[in-house]
């Protein structure tokens, strides 16, 4: 009984990651043929789709402006959400609750709802160039920040708050104790925040189409584009562009892994 | 007493920022959407755009088709991650984080991509993906979705203590009694933060049936064909309908939790 129980649970996790890695995998092997299509005939083993993908001039800006736009916009969101949460950690109770509450509004709000009415207030209604990029980059904002102000709250509520008093008595003005004692403490609330937004930025497709100038385009708009475009050459190398993305989250995720697992060695040790 | 009042007054400023932020993109944004919704291209109120939502079958249709594949997704999902979350959950096997980071690591994957990868290996097996429009949107969605419907399942169910279960059994109860009377009651919270995170995007991910097959007929699909006919008061007015939808989920899920946070304090 218990032995059918644990092959039935082991052969049920093994069909889902089929079900998640199958897809991944087979464009990954295909990515170094020369195939046209997953199934179709395959003449040899080729570099030529990770060529065209480093040499392409469109393929490397659309890469470039990604990920430019993704830094960016996180570390704006960074900035605006750390000190959103000190500052709103800080004020009275409906304040407080206030801007809980309008945080929450695009987190739970449908992306294709905060894009189009972003795009209706700042290019229908105030006329701001879609060229300017400036939409883009405050849509990029209000999909991001709400996520660092959710993850630097729970670090200021665990931060004891008799440091910055301790500060202050020891003669530090309210903007170093505010660098030197108050930030560091919130610092791995912050990263992990300027970490969920650059991932939140490269995902996101729904704000970028109703914000972006028209010439622009980021990896999910451009790959969306390029499944409905004809060019055979352009789709096979987004393959390798889906198999080198997919080999650099495994290597970061398995970093991250390693080094949580050392620091907590570490900690156990002291 | 006075220089730290001082001092608080200016940590208090620190939100100023933010506050206007908020302000300005994320409420205007949604008042400047009612405003459309109600008035027509010249500026005058009308309830037309309204009118026009409920007569047209069209529209109409999309609703609830996209509320039924949001509903089968959500299912599909559910029923596929439950299993994995409680094995993990249960599992002795020492490494089992890196097995819960084997199912959620495509969440940091451009969907976009993880979606060309479904439709070359759907297209392989199927041939014209169109013929099933409704299968391969379900199948689809649950790909794009099920990592965030596992990690909030894994967490309710992996914070369970165990001593409830041995309980149960220790008191008579048989496997099946004690999942679905202790383990299933549990983990609701955990099973309503799931069905949110995957029940809003199936309504209004068209891009997914986009690149399937070239097809849109859900609600957020409508929003882009207005913005794509630069029709910004019908637009608007899917995006208030679809707002008032997402308020009462979120109004119904918040007071589960409620709910459910005082029966646990109950127990």
């Amino acid at each position: 009984m218990k032995i059918t129980k644990k092959v039935i649970s082991a052969v049920w996790l093994v069909l889902v990651l089929a079900f998640i890695y199958v897809p991944i995998l087979l464009l990954a092997v295909y990515s170094f043929t020369d195939a046209t299509m997953v199934g179709g005939p395959v003449g040899g083993f080729s570099f030529q789709n990770y060529l065209t993908l480093f040499k392409n001039e469109d393929l490397r800006g659309m890469i470039g402006g990604t990920i430019l736009l993704a830094v960016g916009a996180a570390l704006i969101s960074a900035v605006l959400g750390t000190i959103g949460a000190i500052g709103s950690f800080y004020s009275k109770r409906t304040a407080k609750h206030l801007i809980n509450y309008a945080n929450q509004i695009p987190v739970v709000n449908a992306d294709v709802v905060t894009g189009f009415s972003l795009c209706v207030l700042l290019i229908v209604l105030l006329g701001i160039g879609k060229d300017t990029f400036v939409p883009l980059v405050i849509g990029h904002v209000v999909l991001c920040t709400p996520f660092v102000y959710l993850s630097v709250m729970p670090r200021l509520r665990q931060m004891d708050n008799n440091l910055y008093e301790a500060a202050l008595d020891l003669g530090a003005t309210p903007a170093q104790a505010l660098f030197k004692v108050v930030i560091p403490q919130l610092l791995p609330g912050i990263f992990s925040g300027f970490m969920l937004a650059i991932t939140l930025s490269l995902d996101d497709y729904f704000i970028t189409t109703y914000t972006k100038p028209a010439t622009f385009d980021t990896i999910s708009t451009y790959v969306v584009n390029a499944t409905k475009g004809g060019q055979t050459e352009i789709k096979t190398a987004l393959w390798a562009l889906s198999t080198i993305i997919f080999l650099i989250v495994v290597i970061v995720v398995v970093l991250m892994n390693v080094a949580s697992r050392k620091k907590k060695t570490t900690e156990e040790r002291i | 007493m006075t220089k730290t009042l001082k001092l608080r007054f200016n940590r208090k400023q620190l939100c100023i920022p933010y506050a206007a932020f908020l302000i300005l993109f994320v409420i205007c944004p949604l008042l400047v959407i009612i405003y459309y919704a109600f008035t027509n291209g010249t500026g005058q109120f009308t309830f037309d755009n309204l009118v026009n939502f409920f007569s047209n079958t069209n529209t109409l249709g999309t609703l609830l088709n996209s509320i039924a594949i949001a509903c089968v997704t959500t299912i599909v999902c559910l029923v596929i991650a439950y299993p994995v979350a409680y094995i993990l959950a249960r599992s002795k096997f020492r490494r089992k984080y890196v097995l819960l980071m084997l199912f959620v690591l495509p969440m940091w994957i451009n969907f976009t991509l993880r979606i060309t990868a479904l439709k070359e290996i759907l297209s392989f097996i199927e041939g014209n993906l169109a013929m099933y429009p409704f299968l391969n949107t379900v199948i689809g969605m649950t790909y794009d979705f099920l990592p965030f419907m596992i990690l909030p399942l894994y967490t309710a169910l992996s914070k369970l203590d165990k001593s409830l279960f041995e309980a149960a059994e220790d008191l008579g109860a048989s496997s099946f009694t004690v999942f679905m009377r202790v383990v299933l009651p549990l983990s609701v919270p955990g099973i309503i933060s799931g069905v949110t995170m995957v029940l809003l995007p199936s309504m209004t991910n068209y891009v997914v049936l986009d690149m399937l097959y070239n097809s849109t007929y859900i609600m957020g699909s409508l929003i882009g064909s207005y913005f794509a006919a630069y029709d910004w008061n019908n637009g608007s007015m899917i995006s208030l309908i679809l707002l008032i939808i997402i308020f009462i989920i979120t109004l119904a899920t918040n007071k589960f939790n409620d709910d459910q946070s005082s029966g646990r304090t109950v127990l």
